[in-house]
């Protein structure tokens, strides 16, 4: 069956069991299930109406004990450690070595920090794999059906939507804390890991039927305004590191010098102030990569010239939007994650430097998340099509290396999704065809900046109207692709087998594409 | 000119290709062929260098290319320089670059 962006999606794709019983759909278009209702699935929590003095155990091993995992569960862990993450190594050991088998990872992101895991994968110990982001070994083993079950990814909001939905029931969540008190009352801040904010577990914490907090730094009671509540918590382990702080944050992200990443996000910054959301109080969202990150930059003079100001900016925050905020040009930076030491450094001192949790910010199930009320989302993409479909999952050679992650939530949500991209990378062309995979659809993405031209989608007649009226030069997407294809070929299409290895779910939990087996390049 | 010893050019830099021809008195010509887009450009680039090399007349030769994301326009200009250097010829104008391969 072919879903609204021309994907065929397979039976076995959609035959695909989920823990409630939910029937997956092919993806219908943006908006698909608004105003239907969900009923949340609540988790089996155990009473502790005896007071006991800490939840404290002496090892990961005994927490597992503890809360009786067992053969065939789901276990949870969250992101906020990126590259320099112990906790799912640590834990998934632990679990192996108890002999305990056939087990699901239901993370909000995987990386490049997690290869032993695809040994646990090829042994057949791990069998099925949820997350938002796939890299490393991971993503080798997976792409070439070493998994058991086709892995699911979802968006960062996608995420929240199907744990509230129950399409997932996490038995048993692991939340690495850089602080704890003896009763899981968890925070970001402190510690020797500070990775700023906890933003993605939160929901972990309320849906898991087991909550084990891990940390290397306790606090004294109460551990107050905690991120992790300590009502959630079952057990709290401390143990002597949870995570490598250097690689946890990337020293302040440094803005780059390369002149075509500068000229694309100078034109990206001009495409936002000829639109009617360019106004007193806009919001914002970008992305961390080279270009994104200088739309920043060149943002400030405008927003000058016009005399306004940023009501709030969102997301993945990085040191140079609380730079800006500094000068006292936005008024609230509300964060679900933060990339650089600038970031972690500025919430810890910044009264107007807010936590969220995944939901507020991107869940299109709850009653309006941040994502909704956004003005301008500028994002990065390893291809997009004549389509204006995105692929950031799949690398040119068909395997999993990416993560949708924020991207498919706030391109739906924004008024205003500009991506920004170079027309070719190496011999690679970004502006195709057809992606690889479709990873944000393209209903959901408005504008195309390239070093070599700009396009609108033409579903966009406003936008269209506001370049034109501003004497910003846009061409169809379609020259952009023949531009690139001029300069490095037309690639072959790639080999596929039957297998399918993973699913696209759309935020809204209907299936946006098919990942399949790669087929090994025939010299 | 004759493929007389083996001839390298290019290098591992992304978006180059590193050539080297090899040459053998018959067999035809064994290509090896890496790239880091060899799923979607491997049949072209294998067909670029097997054209330039039978436009430079060059019948059996052991072919190795690791290529990087390299252009057309620099896998031809690899594969001639790969194999005037192959030929010993040294730097006194005796070869014509950019002639033989259009």
């Amino acid at each position: 069956m072919k879903n609204a962006v021309g994907r065929e999606i397979p039976k076995e794709a959609l035959a695909v069991e989920l823990k409630n019983g939910r029937k997956y759909e092919p993806y219908h278009g943006k908006g698909y299930r608004d105003g239907k209702y969900i009923k949340k699935a609540g988790p089996t929590s155990r009473i502790y109406q005896k007071p006991q003095e800490s939840k404290l155990l002496p090892s990961i091993r005994d927490a597992i004990i503890a809360t009786g995992l067992k053969d065939g569960m789901t276990v949870s862990f969250h992101h906020h450690f990126r590259d320099g993450d112990y906790i799912v190594n640590m834990v998934m050991k632990e679990i192996v070595d108890l002999g305990i088998k056939d087990i699901t990872i239901a993370a909000s992101s995987l990386g490049s920090a997690h290869d032993p895991i695809a040994d646990y994968i090829e042994q057949g110990i791990v069998t099925g794999i949820q997350t938002s982001g796939i890299r490393g070994r991971m993503g080798d083993v997976v792409s070439h059906g070493k998994l058991k079950t086709p892995a699911i990814l979802r968006s960062h909001g996608g995420r929240v939507r199907a744990i509230e939905e129950g399409d997932v029931h996490i038995d048993v969540a692991f939340i690495g804390a850089p602080t704890s008190d003896e009763y899981g009352n968890a925070r970001a801040v402190g510690g020797k890991s500070d990775c700023g904010v906890l933003g993605y577990p939160v929901v972990d914490s309320e849906y898991a039927d087991k909550v084990v907090v891990i940390t290397d730094t306790l606090v004294p009671y109460p551990n107050f305004p905690p991120s992790i509540h300590g009502i959630n918590v079952d057990y709290v382990v401390k143990v002597d590191e949870i995570g490598n702080p250097k690689k946890i944050a990337s020293a302040a992200a440094r803005m780059t010098q390369n002149p075509r990443d500068l000229m694309m996000a100078e034109n990206t910054a001009k495409v936002m102030a000829a639109t009617p959301w360019f106004k007193d109080g806009f919001s914002f969202q970008t992305g961390a990569g080279g270009p994104s990150l200088a739309v920043n930059r060149f943002l400030e003079p405008l927003m000058d010239e016009k005399g306004i100001k940023m009501a709030w900016a969102i997301g993945g925050i990085t040191g140079p939007i609380c730079e800006l905020q500094r000068k006292g040009k936005v008024g609230k930076i509300i964060d679900v994650q933060d990339f650089d030491v600038a970031a972690i450094e500025d919430i810890r001192t910044n009264p107007n430097h807010f936590e969220m949790t995944a939901s507020e910010y991107a869940n299109p199930a709850n009653k309006g998340a941040f994502v909704n009320k956004l003005d301008f989302v500028v994002l990065a993409a390893l291809e997009v099509d004549i389509d204006f479909n995105v692929n950031v999952i799949t690398g040119s050679d068909g395997v999993l290396r990416g993560a949708p992650g924020g991207h498919p939530d706030t391109a739906e949500g924004a008024k205003c999704c500009v991506i920004v991209t170079p027309l070719t990378r190496g011999r690679m062309a970004t502006i195709c065809e057809h992606v690889v995979t479709v990873t944000t659809p393209g209903d959901c993405v408005d504008v195309v900046v390239t070093d070599y031209g700009t396009a609108v989608n033409p579903a966009r007649k406003d936008i269209i109207e506001a370049l034109d009226k501003a004497g910003i030069k846009h061409v169809p997407i379609k020259e952009l692709q023949e531009k690139a294809y001029s300069l490095v070929g037309k690639p072959d299409d790639l080999q596929w087998k039957d297998k399918v290895v993973a699913i696209l779910e759309a935020r809204d939990g209907t299936i946006l594409d098919v990942v399949r087996e790669i087929k090994p390049y025939e010299n | 000119m004759e493929l007389k010893a083996v001839g390298t050019a290019g290098t591992l830099e992304s978006s180059d290709v590193m050539i080297t021809l090899e040459p053998r008195d018959s067999g035809g010509i064994d290509l090896t062929l890496e790239s880091s887009v060899l799923n979607q450009y491997g049949r072209q680039i294998k067909a670029e260098v097997l054209a330039s090399l039978e436009r430079l007349g060059v019948k059996n030769a052991k072919v190795i290319v690791n290529d990087h994301g390299a252009l057309d326009c620099t896998i031809k200009a690899r594969v001639e320089c790969a194999f005037y250097r192959g030929c010993g010829c040294d730097m006194d104008g005796r070869f014509d670059w950019g002639g033989v391969i259009r």
